[in-house]
């Protein structure tokens, strides 16, 4: 496997040199995104958010529950996390519209992650619907982050409607199957002028790492650590593994060989 | 006076006449910000619920950010 490093990210290969992901013109120090969804409780997450190191975080827009103590609105507004309201949920363009507005209104933000899907089963996203609500969100002024298939075709194609970033499925939501077509990613990354964010189906810490090798410019994962069995370590760890596989992207692997190479000078 | 008849966040309530929107906030949440409102589907925004009362068989959805994505 050949990887091909554009000169702006070479440009980055000191270690330690300041290396911000910028979407939209706005810069992340952290390239970790992380998501709410299925945290056993708001201290949980609380921990996990901090451990992740995560600057911006996904949240869902959902009716107002009499019975619930707490919200995860405050968990973030204390943390000084920036949050990504998501249109999860939504099986059209209209319903996607009704919700990033909604969000809009309530958080105070014109940025959101897009999510259309096709089935409850799945949870895929519908390609003709995502691609059509992307398109009337940027229209209407949104800064909009597609939760995309591994489909580099769709990819551009969202790229030309004028998303922000374009955000391919490892596998599908909630999985841990990890990155299914590797291959796909690849091009979706060599061809992308938008950040590439791999959303959806890490299960581990080497996957994130991967996602990063594979030339992504950041991960967005959620149920990896809210449903691990301890979710500020496993934040802990995908921070590491996102940090680990950028640096090692950026640093170049060594071409794979079929036979062996000695690294020590032959004796005398 | 004749009550309202109205349904908030999917349930059927009966309201005072010339009840507003932030008093159907206030009803539902002690929350003041990270909140947005509907009524029939229309987003109102937070500038106008002071000045938005709720007309007969409105549908009312009060919404908040919740963990999720």
């Amino acid at each position: 496997m050949t990887t091909r490093i554009s000169e702006a990210e070479s440009g980055t290969a000191a270690a330690g040199a300041r290396d911000p992901l910028v979407i939209a013109g706005r810069e992340f120090g952290s390239r970790l995104i992380m998501g709410t969804g299925g945290a056993p409780s708001l201290q949980l997450l609380r921990e996990a958010l901090t451990a992740s190191g995560t600057e911006m975080t996904t949240v869902a827009m959902r009716r107002v529950s009499t019975t619930t103590q707490g919200s995860v609105w405050d968990v973030l507004r204390d943390n000084g996390i920036r949050p990504l309201p998501n249109t999860a949920g939504c099986f059209t363009a209209t319903d996607a519209l009704r919700t990033a507005r909604l969000a809009r209104e309530a958080l105070s933000t014109d940025w959101v992650k897009l999510e259309v899907v096709a089935d409850e089963r799945t949870l895929l996203p519908d390609p003709v619907e995502l691609l059509d609500a992307a398109e009337r969100l940027v229209d209407d002024g949104f800064t909009v982050l597609p939760y995309t298939n591994d489909d580099p075709v769709l990819a551009r194609r969202l790229e030309q409607v004028g998303c922000a970033a374009v955000m391919p499925l490892g596998s599908p939501i909630g999985s841990g199957l990890g990155i299914r077509n590797p291959h796909n990613i690849e091009l979706i990354v060599e061809q992308a002028g938008v950040p590439v964010i791999l959303d959806a189906g890490i299960g581990t810490a080497s996957e994130a790492a991967l996602a990063m090798e594979l030339g992504c410019d950041a991960v967005l994962l959620a149920s990896a650590v809210t449903r691990a069995h301890d979710p500020a370590l496993m934040a802990a760890a995908m921070r590491d593994a996102v940090t680990a596989g950028r640096r090692a992207r950026i640093a170049g692997r060594i071409p794979v060989r079929r036979y062996a190479e000695a690294s020590s000078p032959a004796p005398e | 006076m004749t009550p309202v008849d109205v349904i908030i966040n999917g349930e059927r309530r009966d309201l005072a006449p010339r009840t507003t929107v932030a008093a159907v906030v206030r009803s539902l949440t002690e929350q003041t910000s990270g909140i947005a409102v509907t009524v029939n589907d229309e987003v109102v925004p937070k500038a106008s619920w002071s000045g938005t009362e709720v007309t007969e068989n409105d549908r009312v959805d009060v919404l908040t950010a919740v963990q999720g994505g």
